[in-house]
């Protein structure tokens, strides 16, 4: 049965502390860029402080983690990437990244709006010794390439190598966990099938609290959001107010 | 006459009258230091990467593609008089016919030239020929872009072949002569591959659903900006055509082309630049009304971040659009030299603010409801670039008018009469 890996981010529970950006790092050998700004860095995962835009009292403040949204439906960067180096593995629903076949023209990231993607400006490069904390199973990039969040793609391999060795066809979902949902001291992040309704995933995407970012664009991302504050709902209407305040943790 | 005289007079058609040698090395001398810095600017990109840009991951596209999308429109004048004279039979403008394929092959390969400096991985550009995704307007646009380019290259050997010298050498005498012929078929050709690769381009933006200031709907597989691209590449096209042409005659203080050529020019510009700013003008308001509220976005966020509020749609919708269509198809503005050149100033400035929105604008207006609006400045490294192809056209289109007959139906431009 195919499989529709996606997220639901409890953002009442996410404190900001960034571990799971770290994790991501960490676990999908991003390099360290002292030379980077905010804006040409490597986050696949980055966490964004929010807040109502109120003052004093009436100011309220939260926390956003964002990544690639595995878009469903007519999914942006998909169809534009002129030499298929972007596509949905119709297996898991995870929209795959493939640096090798990367022209670097950087159309995907325009299509993109959720600004989920990076370039590979600079060479990559780690403080010296760190190299060798690199994990073997992903891939380093290089430079002039566009990369993005692949939901842990290399844990999904372990653990369909570890289900193959054991003579099984389906994976046991326990062996495959992203690094950034592993990492989150307060489990805000929830990972799982939203394609099996008795997933909790599942389940707690239909919750009353949980929404997407830019429904209306009509990209069915598989990345929901999940809060009992109405003002940080209201983040899925894009015109949710000019007083909407954000930076990078 | 002096010895640098000498050098290079045989290589001119006999009979044209050139400057000396050296005037013309004085000529060449400051664009020649704009190509060279040009070129250094691009290797310093090439070799230590896209960090030597002010791009960023937000601002993924900058001054390059503007550049692109501008000079490829501006470069339309090249198909679209081809087609007026070997599909439409316009005779007429055969003496601009040699002019338009030079500069239809400076810009094109100017804006082939930046793309490949553009790209992270310049070295895989073949894989889009290899892996095409036939869903994305990339492909389109990079196959068709380099199709035409290949076209342009083969209607201007036939011109680069004509030389003084070069004729002296029989094979490229029969080269020529059989490759001529060919040039109805490669017009016909060229207008195919430019009609797609100028809609490609505006369907580029138009098919981002992700963008909603860029997003159109449109017919079939093409959106809306599909059709408008190429209205408005075809309707300024002539008038960048006649804008150089002027400017040469100024600088040579020759008159090159009758003036009626000038004058049909202007009235054709005129004439699609007034359908184009109908048609924009119905795709704003569905746009406005429609297609961006379905989105999720009212139209009015799009315009509260200075500078580009209503007043930049106002510009290039009415003062670049409608007043030069106006003094294009005017009978009396037309006839003044003067309006035609201004009128025709506005439409090509029209056309470049027009990409300049889809292209900088689009990227700078936020999506996210958190997002902020960006601004971005080129490097010094961008646009040093884009003063390289500058430094490019005008140097390559310097020598070919020097040494090749481009005017060559004028008296006193060539030895003998185009064949055309």
């Amino acid at each position: 049965m195919s499989a529709r890996y996606g997220m639901v981010i409890d953002l009442d529970r996410c404190t900001g502390c960034g571990a799971c950006m770290l994790a991501c790092a960490a676990e999908n050998n991003v390099p360290s860029l002292p030379q980077a700004s905010a804006r040409t860095g490597l986050t696949p995962m980055l966490v964004r402080k929010i807040s109502n835009g109120g003052e004093g009292s009436e100011r309220r403040e939260a926390f956003i983690p964002i990544l690639c949204m595995h878009c469903e439906h007519e999914t942006p960067c998909v169809h534009v990437c002129p030499q298929q180096a972007v596509e949905v593995d119709k297996a898991t629903g995870i929209v795959m990244q493939m640096p090798q076949r990367c022209l670097g023209c950087r159309y995907c990231m325009t299509a993109c709006p959720y600004h989920a993607r990076y370039f590979n400006w600079w060479d990559p490069a780690w403080p010296k010794g760190m190299e060798k904390s690199l994990n073997p199973g992903v891939a380093v990039r290089m430079r002039g390439v566009v990369e993005k969040c692949n939901l842990c793609h290399a844990r999904l391999h372990a653990a369909k190598e570890k289900a193959a060795a054991a003579g099984k066809r389906e994976i046991d979902p326990a062996d495959y966990i992203p690094a950034c949902v592993e990492a989150c001291p307060t489990a805000a992040i929830h990972f799982g099938n939203l394609a099996d309704p008795r997933d909790p995933v599942s389940q707690q995407s239909h919750s009353p609290d949980a929404f997407r970012l830019l429904e209306h664009l009509d990209t069915q991302p598989k990345v929901y959001y999940k809060s009992k504050e109405p003002w940080v709902r209201a983040l899925s209407e894009p015109n949710s107010g000019p007083s909407m305040e954000a930076k990078h943790v | 006459m002096s010895s640098a005289v000498l050098t290079d007079s045989r290589w001119i058609a006999r009979g044209a009258d050139r400057s000396s040698f050296s005037r013309f090395l004085t000529w060449l001398a400051p664009w020649l230091a704009l190509l060279a810095l040009g070129v250094y600017a691009a290797f310093v990109c090439l070799y230590h990467g896209l960090n030597q840009t002010n791009m960023d991951n937000r601002f993924a596209f900058g001054l390059w593609i503007f550049l692109d999308l501008g000079i490829i429109a501006l470069g339309a004048g090249a198909f679209f008089t081809g087609f007026l004279v070997y599909i439409l039979k316009r005779a007429e403008l055969q003496p601009i016919l040699n002019t338009a394929v030079v500069m239809g092959f400076i810009c094109y390969s100017g804006a082939v030239a930046i793309l490949m400096i553009d790209v992270g991985q310049p070295l895989r550009a073949w894989f889009t020929f290899w892996h095409p995704n036939t869903h994305s307007m990339l492909t389109e646009v990079t196959f068709c872009i380099s199709c035409y380019l290949l076209v342009l290259c083969l209607e201007y050997i036939p011109i680069l072949l004509r030389n003084r010298q070069l004729r002296r050498l029989p094979s490229f005498l029969v080269f020529e002569h059989q490759l001529h012929k060919l040039v109805p078929v490669l017009a016909g050709i060229g207008t195919f591959l430019s009609f797609f690769h100028q809609g490609s381009l505006g369907g580029l933006y138009g098919v981002l659903r992700g963008r909603p200031f860029a997003f159109r709907h449109g017919f079939f597989i093409w959106p809306s900006t599909f059709f408008l691209f190429i209205l408005s590449a075809i309707a300024t096209g002539p008038s960048f055509l006649m804008l150089v042409t002027a400017s040469v005659e100024k600088v040579t203080g020759k008159e090159l082309v009758p003036q009626d050529v000038f004058r049909r020019l202007g009235f054709i510009s005129g004439l699609l630049l007034a359908i184009y700013v109908a048609a924009k003008s119905i795709d704003t308001l569905i746009w406005l009304n429609f297609t961006s509220p379905a989105e999720g976005f009212a139209p009015w966020t799009y315009y509260i971040h200075k500078p580009f509020g209503t007043p930049v749609l106002f510009a290039e919708i009415v003062l670049f659009g409608l007043l030069p269509a106006f003094l294009l198809l005017y009978r009396k503005s037309a006839a003044h030299r003067g309006w035609l050149l201004g009128a025709a100033t506005l439409a090509c400035i029209g056309v470049l603010i027009n990409r300049f929105v889809l292209t900088v604008q689009t990227l700078a207006l936020p999506t996210l409801p958190f997002d902020d609006f960006l601004t971005y400045t080129p490097s010094w490294q961008e646009v040093a670039s884009f003063g390289g192809v500058i430094a490019y056209g005008v140097i390559v289109y310097s020598l070919s008018y020097r040494y090749l007959p481009l005017f060559s139906q004028t008296k006193g431009e060539s030895e003998h009469v185009s064949r055309g």
